[in-house]
C-alpha cells in the first residue's frame, strides 16, 4: 500500500466508510469524524508510519499538522516522514 | 434538616504538607508544577506535573504499613491524621458506630499496579509481593482511615473520575443533613504520577508540556497533580455541644449528568449543577461570591464552564470572582475537588481569593473575574465548589461563611 492509501484505510476505517468513498478535499467533519475519532486517526497514522505527530487536542487547528482535509493530512504525513526519517 | 459544618481539615499536596503551608502558598500564588522525577520520565512527551516533592514514606510509616499503603493512601492518612486531629473527635460507642469514611479516587493505588505490571511483564517475574491487590484497591484509603481511628459506619470510595472527590464530599454531606450520622470523615486522594499513568494521558492530547494556565488564551492544556485533602463533616448542633471550632459550613449540593459525550464537556449539564448546588443550599444566587472553577486549562472545559457560569448567574457572573487553583497544584484527579475545597474554605475563613496564576492573556469566551495571578483580600459570604468529569458527571458543593 502507497502512503496515500494508508492513511486513507486509517480514516476510513474511523468513518466506517469505504476507502473509495474518501475525497481528498474532505474534511474529517464532513467524513463524520469527531474530535475523538481525530485523535484516534492521529494515533493509528503514527503507529502506521513510526512517526511522531504534533497535535494537541485543546487547539487542532494551531497544532503544526494540518488536518484541514484528507489531502493536507497525507501531505503533512509526507512531510514528517521526510523530516523525521533517520 | 441538621446543617453540617467542617470542624477539621488537612492535606497534603504540591503545595504544602498541610493546611497552613497550603494556604500560604495560594495567598502567595505559588506554582507546585515542576519537573517529574519518576522513572522512565524520559519515555514520556509530558515530563512536568504538579509532584509531591520531597516527600519520603520512611518519614511517616513503618514497613509493614508501607508494604500495605499505596502513597494515594499514605496520602489520605497524612491528611486525614490533622484533619481528625484538629477536631478534637475521639471515635468510641455509639459515635464510633455511626462515623464512616467517603472518599473520592480515581486511580486508587495506579502506582503499585504500574510496579506489579513492570514486575510480571518487564521483568518477566513469575511470582508478586502478596499484598499487591489490598494496596492497589480503590477502597484501601478510605479503609485504612476507618481502621485507623475506630470508624465503624458507612465508609466506601467514589470513583467518577475528576468529580470523585465532590461526589464522594456530596455524599458525606446529604448522610449527616438527613441525620443518618452525626460525622463523616470524608474528602479525596490521587496519585497517578507513575509512567503508565502519565502515558496514558498523554495519549488524549490534552495535556500541557509547559504549564497549567485556565481561562487564559495562551493554554494548551492540563497538568496533573498528586495528593490529598481530608475534612471532617460534622452535625452543627453535634460540633456546637462540645465546643469546635468551626470552619465554615456546608449548605448545599448537586449533581449532574450530561448524559451526552464521554470527554466533551456539556454547558447545560455543568449549569444544571450549579444552578442545583445553589437551590439546594436555599440561597440568592446574588450571594454567591466566589467560585473555585473546575478550570482544567483544556480548552474545552475552560470556555463550557465560563459559559455555564454566566448561563446560571446572569449580571452576578461579572460580579462574582472565580479562580482556578490547579494552576498551582495541577489536576488532582480524584482528589482535585477535596483540594481545591481548602481554597472556598480561606475565602470563606481567612476573606482571601486564591488567585488563577499563569494568567498571560484575556479570552473573550472566558471573561469573568478570574482573580489573575494575585490573591485578593475579599469578604465572601458564600462559595461554591465545581467539578467536571469525564464521562459527563458534574458535582458542585456549597459553603457558607459560619457565624
Amino acid at each position: 500500500m502507497t502512503t496515500d492509501e494508508k492513511i486513507i484505510a486509517i480514516i476510513a476505517d474511523q468513518a466506517m466508510l469505504e476507502p473509495g468513498d474518501i475525497a481528498q478535499d474532505a474534511s474529517l467533519a464532513d467524513l463524520g469524524i469527531d474530535s475523538l475519532g481525530l485523535v484516534e486517526c492521529i494515533f493509528a497514522i503514527e503507529e502506521a508510519f513510526d512517526i511522531t505527530v504534533p497535535f494537541n487536542a485543546n487547539d487542532p487547528s494551531e497544532s503544526d499538522f494540518d488536518i484541514s482535509s484528507v489531502g493536507a493530512i497525507i501531505a503533512a504525513v509526507k512531510q514528517l516522514q521526510t523530516d523525521q526519517a533517520k | 434538616m441538621p446543617r453540617v459544618v467542617i470542624t477539621g481539615a488537612g492535606t497534603i499536596n504540591p503545595l504544602g504538607a498541610d493546611v497552613p503551608a497550603t494556604f500560604e502558598a495560594m495567598r502567595e500564588g505559588r506554582c507546585g508544577i515542576g519537573p517529574l522525577d519518576i522513572r522512565d520520565v524520559d519515555r514520556l512527551a509530558i515530563q512536568i506535573g504538579g509532584q509531591i516533592k520531597g516527600y519520603q514514606e520512611t518519614d511517616h510509616f513503618n514497613r509493614q504499613q508501607i508494604a500495605l499503603y499505596d502513597r494515594f493512601t499514605q496520602f489520605a492518612l497524612l491528611a486525614a491524621r490533622q484533619a481528625v486531629g484538629q477536631s478534637g473527635l475521639e471515635f468510641h460507642g455509639a459515635l464510633a458506630d455511626q462515623s464512616g469514611v467517603i472518599f473520592g479516587t480515581s486511580g486508587g493505588g495506579l502506582t503499585t499496579q504500574d510496579e506489579n505490571y513492570r514486575a510480571v511483564y518487564e521483568e518477566g517475574k513469575n511470582r508478586v509481593h502478596p499484598f499487591i491487590v489490598p494496596k492497589l484497591m480503590n477502597n484501601a484509603a478510605a479503609s485504612h482511615v476507618s481502621m485507623e481511628w475506630n470508624l465503624r459506619g458507612p465508609t466506601f470510595t467514589v470513583a467518577t473520575a475528576c468529580a470523585s472527590s465532590n461526589h464522594a464530599m456530596g455524599q458525606a454531606f446529604s448522610m449527616i443533613r438527613c441525620g443518618m450520622t452525626k460525622v463523616m470523615i470524608t474528602g479525596g486522594a490521587e496519585s497517578m504520577l507513575c509512567f503508565g499513568g502519565i502515558k496514558a494521558w498523554e495519549g488524549l492530547r490534552v495535556m500541557s508540556r509547559d504549564g497549567c494556565r485556565p481561562f487564559s488564551a495562551t493554554r494548551n492544556g492540563m497538568v496533573q497533580g498528586e495528593g490529598a485533602a481530608v475534612f471532617v463533616f460534622e452535625d452543627y448542633d453535634h460540633a456546637r455541644a462540645r465546643g469546635a471550632d468551626i470552619l465554615c459550613e456546608v449548605i448545599g449540593f448537586a449533581m449532574t449528568s450530561d448524559a451526552s459525550d464521554i470527554v466533551m464537556p456539556s454547558k447545560q449539564g455543568a449549569a444544571r449543577a450549579i444552578a442545583g448546588a445553589v437551590r439546594d443550599a436555599g440561597i440568592p444566587k446574588d450571594s454567591v461570591g466566589y467560585i473555585n472553577a473546575h478550570g482544567t486549562g483544556t480548552a474545552a472545559n475552560d470556555k463550557t464552564e465560563c459559559a455555564a457560569v454566566a448561563d446560571v448567574f446572569g449580571r452576578h457572573a461579572d460580579k462574582l470572582m472565580i479562580s482556578s487553583t490547579k494552576s498551582m497544584h495541577g489536576h488532582l484527579i480524584g482528589g482535585t475537588g477535596a483540594v481545591e475545597l481548602l481554597a472556598c474554605i480561606m475565602a470563606l475563613r481567612d476573606g482571601v481569593i486564591a488567585p488563577t496564576i499563569g494568567y498571560e492573556e484575556p479570552d473573550p469566551e472566558c471573561a469573568l473575574d478570574v482573580v489573575p495571578n494575585v490573591a485578593r483580600d475579599a469578604e465572601v459570604d458564600v462559595a461554591l465548589s465545581n467539578a467536571f468529569a469525564f464521562g459527563g458527571l458534574n458535582a458542585v458543593l456549597a459553603l457558607r461563611k459560619f457565624r
